[in-house]
């Protein structure tokens, strides 16, 4: 680990890419993310890697794809409304098996929305996005720190599994300034890519990236191995963190920048005697479902708290199966819930006057 | 017995699923000849369009990727700035290049992105079943325009290699005919300098092709041929529209 430094969100996000061994970033400027590629403008030439700015969000993803299928380590960056442009490259990544990094610092919608930090993609992210059965890794850091180990766990994740990996974000996040340490990577060996498209020497059978399948029977097996896949990830690679849920009679269920806050409320809470614990997915997809399930083996209340209309209580729910009730507290258009709200919505359930 | 004409080593011995008459075959042809010719082949990479032209990897021994439709340039361009040393094409119709990936190409030339590309102007779009294209010519009939092209509705036919050529950074563009032997010959040295171009001076390069439709046309192979000199020349001269400072 090296000393620590303090950093912004999107920077630190930049300069783990880097440690993570990204060789090209490719965006398109917007709001808020912007740190990220003005970061990575200035440092990436410095150590001989590649800058460039797209087009487009759909250039940048498909210059994305053109790289990963080349079989160096990429990434690209946007917020929501730039996320949205790049679900149709995503979804070619993702049926071509190709590995790579995308960052959305989202922002509240739909359509041009706001600028202001929102978990509305949540849906997008982990359900789909782009047309096709496939799936993304999705992991939604909480801190400066957590910024940076999840972003180079991204890029092994990706190049682990020939996947796409999202890092899930928001404006907050991005602008948060805490300190942060990188770990000493010089020592580790990146994986071969013997399918990459290096050019066809006759040593290997030619290289094609593709995904197009016109003989139903070839593209359902594709389909199968893709889904192999997946249950892999879902087997080994769902990631959550608890705080004060032992004794919890009631449980929050909160991601990134929110469960910063809900930690705040529940401290709060149990100054007043209320025993409230946190639940805090840290992969969204594959969501933890069994170590939440667990909680809900003791009689006890959830809460989802979300900067959005509720989306990620959806998969809350689904992981208790309905036998413990399950209440929804959200703020939407950019709004960030305060933690005396989030207290305040914890006693009301508690005093029996919530519906769930 | 002295051998005159042979497939070249890097178009596959394989089959074509184009159909007959279609010159989609002929530019394949001239794009492998090309890369022979340079010994190249060992580090060139192929963008294959959305587009008749989508099972192109089939028909060229080289490493492929398959880009979505009218994003070849930017897949491109992630390649390159992979792996520079890479020669780089793109090979892609008029509805992947004109229409849905109009400003992938564009910013791809104006960046003076060290590629080729293989542009494929038939006038329609073939795979889907011959649609109005944004080169479809005024008063053409298509599936979508079955009372012929009406410009006060669909607006003009794009001169792509014009338009191109107003850039300052592209170093070559050209646009070429497979319609008869000399202007195949013609084409042939223009796909060839395209390429040269990339290998030595690192520059962007495209070369407009002319080519048939037989089967949404509704025309014999020939008769094609001939519509194409008769409809398609007029309209899209041929000639060179940008070529390097040395040899202007
Ligand atoms: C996003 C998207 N829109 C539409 C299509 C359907 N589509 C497949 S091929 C094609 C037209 C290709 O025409 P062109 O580029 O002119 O190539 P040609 O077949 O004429 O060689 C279209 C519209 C698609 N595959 N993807
Ligand atoms: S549809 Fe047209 S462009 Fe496509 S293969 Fe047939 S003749 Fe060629
Ligand atoms: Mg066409």
């Amino acid at each position: 680990m090296s000393e620590k430094l303090l950093m912004r969100g999107n920077e630190a996000l930049g300069e783990a890419a880097l440690k993570a061994g990204c060789q090209l970033y490719f965006a398109y400027p917007i709001t808020p993310q912007s740190e990220l590629p003005e970061y990575l403008s200035r440092r990436m030439p410095e150590i001989d890697r590649v800058f460039l700015q797209a087009e487009s969000e759909i250039a940048a993803i498909n210059m994305v794809y053109g790289a990963a299928g080349a079989g160096v380590r990429v990434m690209t960056s946007s917020s929501s409304p730039g996320i949205s442009l790049k679900q149709e490259g995503l979804s070619y990544i993702a049926g071509a098996q190709l590995p790579c990094v995308i960052v959305n610092m989202s922002r509240g919608g739909p359509g041009l929305g706001s600028i202001q930090p929102a978990q509305s993609d949540y849906f997008q992210a982990t359900k789909g996005g782009g047309h096709g059965d496939y799936h993304l890794i999705v992991l939604a850091p909480a801190s400066v720190q957590e910024i940076v180990d999840l972003t180079i766990l991204a890029f092994d994740l990706a190049d682990k599994y020939r996947n796409p990996v999202m890092i899930m974000g928001d404006g907050l996040l991005g602008q948060m300034m805490e300190p942060v340490s990188f770990p000493d990577r010089s020592d580790v060996v990146l994986p071969e890519k013997p399918w990459a498209t290096t050019g066809y020497t006759g040593e290997r059978p030619k290289n094609i990236i593709r995904s197009l399948e016109l003989q139903p029977e070839r593209l359902e097996a594709h389909n199968q191995k893709l889904q192999e896949k997946y249950a892999d990830m879902i087997a080994t690679q769902k990631r959550s963190d608890e705080y004060l849920t032992d004794d919890a009679d009631i449980v929050l269920i909160a991601f990134g920048t929110v469960a910063r806050i809900c930690r705040s409320a529940i401290d709060m809470a149990r100054e007043k005697g209320i025993k409230a614990g946190l639940f805090r997915p840290i992969s969204l997809w594959p969501f933890p479902d069994e170590s939440l399930a667990k909680l809900g083996d003791k009689e006890r209340t959830f809460l989802t708290v979300e900067m959005s209309c509720g989306q990620m209580i959806e998969d809350v729910k689904l992981a208790l199966e309905c036998r413990r009730p399950v209440h929804f507290y959200g703020r939407v258009g950019g709004i960030v819930p305060s933690p005396e709200e989030v207290l305040d919505k914890i006693e009301q359930i508690v005093a029996g006057r919530c519906e769930a | 017995m002295r051998l005159v004409f042979d497939r070249p080593q890097s178009l596959a011995d394989v089959q074509t699923h184009y159909c007959p008459g279609c010159t989609h075959g002929i530019i394949h042809r001239l794009i492998a000849e090309a890369i022979d010719e340079l010994d190249v082949a060992d580090r060139t990479i192929g963008v294959a369009p959305v587009g008749c032209a989508v099972l192109a990897y089939n028909y060229f021994n080289l490493d492929f990727q398959e880009a979505a439709h009218g994003r070849a340039p930017a897949v491109a361009t992630g390649i390159k700035r992979a792996l520079p040393d890479r020669v780089v094409f793109t090979y892609q119709g008029d509805g992947d290049l004109a229409s849905i990936g109009t400003a992938e190409i564009i910013h791809a030339a104006n960046r003076g992105e060290a590629i080729t590309v293989v542009y494929v102007n038939n006038t329609v779009y073939g795979m889907t079943g011959g649609q109005m294209a944004p080169t479809t010519l005024p008063g053409q009939k298509t599936t979508t325009s079955p009372y012929g092209r009406d410009t006060d509705l669909a607006g003009y036919p794009i001169r792509v290699a014009e338009m191109l050529s107003t850039l300052v950074a592209p170093q070559y563009i050209a646009r070429v005919a497979v319609n008869s032997a000399p202007n195949i010959q013609k084409a042939k040295r223009a796909i060839k300098k395209a390429f040269e171009i990339q290998v030595n001076d690192n520059g962007f390069a495209l070369v407009e092709v002319l080519s048939t439709c037989p089967t949404n046309w509704g025309l014999t192979p020939e008769k094609s041929l001939r519509w194409l000199e008769e409809n398609m020349i007029p309209y899209y001269p041929l000639g060179d529209f940008k070529v390097p400072k040395e040899v202007e």
